[in-house]
């Protein structure tokens, strides 16, 4: 059996209580939150902090609650967000146990009473909840995500018909926040070289698409051991999507026409 | 191109090292108006960088939703011209009528670019991109309602913004992703020659020399407490602007959209009325056909913004607090709601917990969109008028898109008419660079102090060591003008909302920022955010009471009356940092068409 250490900076340690509820709370009013807080300043590890959010003065999103501590309890809690309503696709983390974007996320729909927060698993970390994304875009760039196409461009719109758009659908609307990809153990461990779940997806939908005249090169370019054919089909990555994609059946279809070409 | 200053800057006894650059444009965000920018720069072979403080596709363009309006004749034939005559009449006369001609003009082809490039729209039946109605759009000059509004599904800006990063991608611009701008670098002859920006992911401090920057910031709605847009939406080249001793135009004109999710504040698009949605008040009447008796629901926005406020305020509202009406698609088919609204019926479900194939969404006007902005001609050159001159230009600064005030929405924006607006002027920009930015242009040395303007604020803010936590500040601004500055207003609200900003303004000398790193900072780049948002606040406000007359989306109750005589020019406004003073000018509206294919259209009442 292989026993695995991590390297002792990178242990998380207990962190600090910022804001006890007060003593005559009513119950269930104040919730219980365990966030990750990572310094890089400092040499110090990496803790997990708690922070109690008094639900009646917060709105009902996880994002609501993070806000909250932001607003009112601590002004250095780090985290991305922007749109606030799952398109922007900044606020993806871990919550609960699960990927997922906090503007989305219900903190009522929560598993479990106290909400545990942590950065998208296995990336490396900026600062507290912030991961750096840098090879994931890089790998989204590899597959050449824009129109390709040789034949004369017409004066106005290259046709399309609705059946052919409706094959675009489930995968356009993949807004990159990493919830798939980082959910992936494949992924994990092989993410130097394995494109990914969202990546993945990405490909398709212009290899899916009936206007670009380059899916040869577009699956040539895929046909490598790493790249495509480290999906394990565990399904993570479409458990997690917020945005209910299948990444994971985009894997399954790309692998086809790969047998479809070869035979 | 990277290489460490030898004089590296210090303030207060703090060195900041800079990091500098070249490039002939510097685009500063990547939202669509940017990003085709940084598309045509690159294509004219120009060295171009864009900075933005969030990745690209993260930009609020993402947030659009109904679509991009353009005369394409998909539906049934259609004219640039009355395009033309419905964002003139929308703008309520305010706009300049060669810039929307250039706008109308150039749209259809913009629309064909997008498509080109990949953008998945909605198809018809004939394979062609699917248009929709939108509010304000029109046949034959107001002959009826018009199908325009080019759309993806209601993910549209979603579309657009991923296929428009897809083709930035192809070219060869330097990105440069979660770096806040923080100033922009003038030098003695008030000429723009760069800006300064903080990369935060590793704290350092980057100088940008550019023959041009391009300033692509986006709108301001944070400055209210409850608005459609993104947190993001802080308007930092606005206030740029402001800090460089420049004017504001029209910033007065704050766009309320008719449909924010009750409580939530996120957007439900006006597609959703486009395709059959309506509205009713709390005791179930259509109450638009009072208001609108031929467009209705899908008149203009800020007349539907109006009703619905006058329907609450005369206490026929929904919801046990009366405060909001309903938006009503349960009468249309599930298969169109799922092929043509799906992304708001996701919204309706998540933020009110409703199934939009049964029930109504509460919505309420919320705060959507900025016309006013930074003065730019039709090439997107920035105007610094001066007293021979109400349209001379401002050497080395460009802006566009939401940022911008070219002025094509005038009072009111159109629904559908500010994507378009991104491209085509975006497009504009990068046109005029190529010409002005090229080899054949100079850039001689920076000034030896460029920059120290910036790293001064920066390091007053890192170290604001006062009382009161930024999150306060703003949120007092932020009900001072949800309460003062609303959709409806009058000298009393106004003048309160004067005082309101003023005191806030003043306030924030005393603003207390508690993490002093650099990596990463959100503390501080909220309260630059903030510091930002404080000044076009005040601009706004002091715009709005001024503004004796009624129009567009600026509506006083105690002036109902469009008034052509007095108040038919652009008003400008200049920030004092020093006194929170707010000045105030004009310049004249564009009573002049682009070419001799389309007459001025003379002002009218705007009845929809």
């Amino acid at each position: 059996m292989v026993e695995l250490t991590l390297p002792k900076n990178s242990k998380i340690k207990k962190g600090k209580t910022w804001n006890p509820p007060p003593k005559d709370a009513e119950k269930n009013r104040w919730r219980e939150y365990k966030v990750y807080r990572y310094d890089p300043d400092t040499e110090e590890n990496p803790r997990v902090d708690t922070y109690w959010v008094d639900t009646a003065d917060c709105g009902p999103m996880v994002l609501d609650a993070l806000l909250w501590i932001k607003n009112n309890v601590d002004s250095t809690l780090t985290f991305r967000r922007s749109c606030r309503e799952g398109v922007c696709g900044s606020c993806s983390m871990n919550i609960d146990g699960t990927n997922t974007l906090a503007c989305t996320m219900h903190a009522d729909d929560a598993r479990h009473n106290l909400i545990a927060i942590y950065p998208l698993p296995h990336m490396p970390v900026v600062k507290d909840l912030v991961p750096d994304l840098t090879h994931f875009y890089a790998q989204h760039r590899s597959v050449e995500p824009w129109l390709q196409t040789d034949s004369p461009t017409p004066g106005k719109e290259w046709k399309q018909s609705r059946e052919e758009r409706e094959e675009l659908d489930g995968l356009y609307e993949c807004i990159l926040c990493a919830c798939c990809t980082t959910s992936c153990p494949s992924y994990w461990w092989n993410g130097d070289k394995y494109l990914g779940p969202a990546t993945l997806l990405q490909a398709y939908r212009w290899i899916n698409d009936s206007r670009d005249e380059h899916t040869g090169e577009r699956l040539d370019d895929l046909e490598d051991p790493f790249k495509l054919y480290r999906c394990r089909t565990i399904l993570n990555c479409t458990k997690s999507c917020p945005k209910g994609l299948n990444p994971a059946k985009s894997i399954a279809s790309i692998r086809a026409l790969m047998v479809e070409r070869g035979e | 191109m990277n290489d460490q200053s030898p004089n590296a800057p210090s303030v207060n006894g703090r060195a900041y090292p800079l990091i500098d650059h070249k490039y002939d444009v510097v685009v500063i965000g990547a939202g669509g108006a940017g990003l085709r920018a940084v598309v045509g720069c690159s294509e004219a072979g120009l060295r171009t960088a864009c900075i933005t403080k969030v990745f690209p596709t993260r930009s609020h363009t993402v947030a659009a939703q109904g679509g991009i309006a353009a005369s394409l004749g998909n539906m049934h034939p259609d004219d640039w011209r009355w395009h033309m005559y419905d964002t003139v009449k929308g703008s309520d006369w305010l706009g300049d009528q060669d810039a929307i001609e250039y706008l109308c003009r150039h749209a259809p082809q913009a629309v064909y670019e997008l498509e080109h490039w990949g953008m998945p729209f909605s198809r018809t039946d004939d394979g062609t991109i699917l248009q929709r109605a939108f509010g304000g759009m029109s046949i034959d000059f107001g002959k009826g309602q018009a199908m325009r509004t080019c759309a993806a599904a209601d993910r549209t800006g979603h579309a657009m913004l991923h296929t428009m990063y897809g083709q930035a991608l192809r070219h060869s611009a330097d990105f440069f992703i979660e770096y806040f701008a923080i100033d922009l670098i003038m030098d003695a002859e008030g000429v723009c020659r760069g800006v300064v920006a903080l990369d935060l992911q590793d704290g350092t401090l980057h100088r940008y020399q550019a023959k041009q920057v391009i300033l692509a910031t986006g709108g301001y709605g944070r400055a209210f407490f409850s608005c459609t847009s993104a947190h993001i939406c802080t308007g930092d080249g606005n206030a740029m602007v402001l800090r460089a001793g420049l004017p504001l135009q029209d910033m007065e004109f704050v766009q309320f959209h008719p449909t924010g999710v009750y409580g939530a504040g996120v957007l439900i698009t006006e597609g959703a009325r486009g395709e059959g949605g309506f509205l009713t008040n709390g005791e179930g009447e259509r109450f638009m056909e009072r208001y609108a008796p031929t467009a209705k629901d899908l008149a203009s926005r800020d007349v539907v913004s109006r009703a619905i406020t006058i329907e609450i305020r005369e206490g026929r509202g929904g919801g046990p607090n009366k405060e909001h009406v309903f938006l009503n698609l349960s009468h249309l088919e599930p298969k169109m709601l799922a092929e043509r609204l799906p992304g708001i019926s996701e919204s309706a479900r998540i933020f009110s917990g409703v199934d939009v194939t049964r029930e109504a969404i509460p919505v309420l006007p919320t705060v959507h969109y900025n016309m006013g902005g930074i003065p730019t001609n039709m090439h997107g050159e920035v105007i610094r008028p001066t007293a021979d001159d109400p349209d001379a230009l401002m050497p080395g600064l460009m802006a566009v898109g939401e940022a911008a005030c070219t002025s094509v929405h005038g009072a009111n924006r159109l629904g559908s008419n500010s994507l378009i607006d991104l491209v085509v002027f975006g497009r504009a920009a990068a046109q005029r660079c190529a010409e002005i930015a090229g080899d054949g242009a100079s850039m001689p040395d920076l000034p030896k102090d460029a920059g120290q303007n910036a790293i001064e604020r920066l390091d007053r803010l890192r170290y604001a060591d006062g009382d009161i936590p930024t999150a306060q500040l703003r949120l007092k601004m932020q009900k001072t003008m949800q309460n003062d500055c609303a959709v409806f207003r009058t000298e009393e609200t106004l003048q309160a909302g004067v005082d309101g900003i003023k005191a806030v303004w003043e306030e924030a000398k005393d603003v207390k920022v508690t993490d002093r790193s650099l990596v990463w900072n959100t503390d501080l780049v909220e309260t630059l955010e903030f510091d930002n948002l404080i000044c076009q606040a005040a601009v706004t406000v002091n715009g709005a009471l001024n503004r004796e007359e009624s129009r567009g989306a600026h509506a006083r109750e105690d002036y109902p009356k469009r008034d052509d005589e007095n108040w038919m020019k652009h008003t400008l406004a200049w920030g004092d940092f020093d006194t929170h003073e707010v000045k105030l000018g004009y310049r004249p509206v564009h009573s002049y068409t682009l070419s001799n294919e389309i007459a001025y259209i003379e002002p009218k009442e705007r009845v929809y």
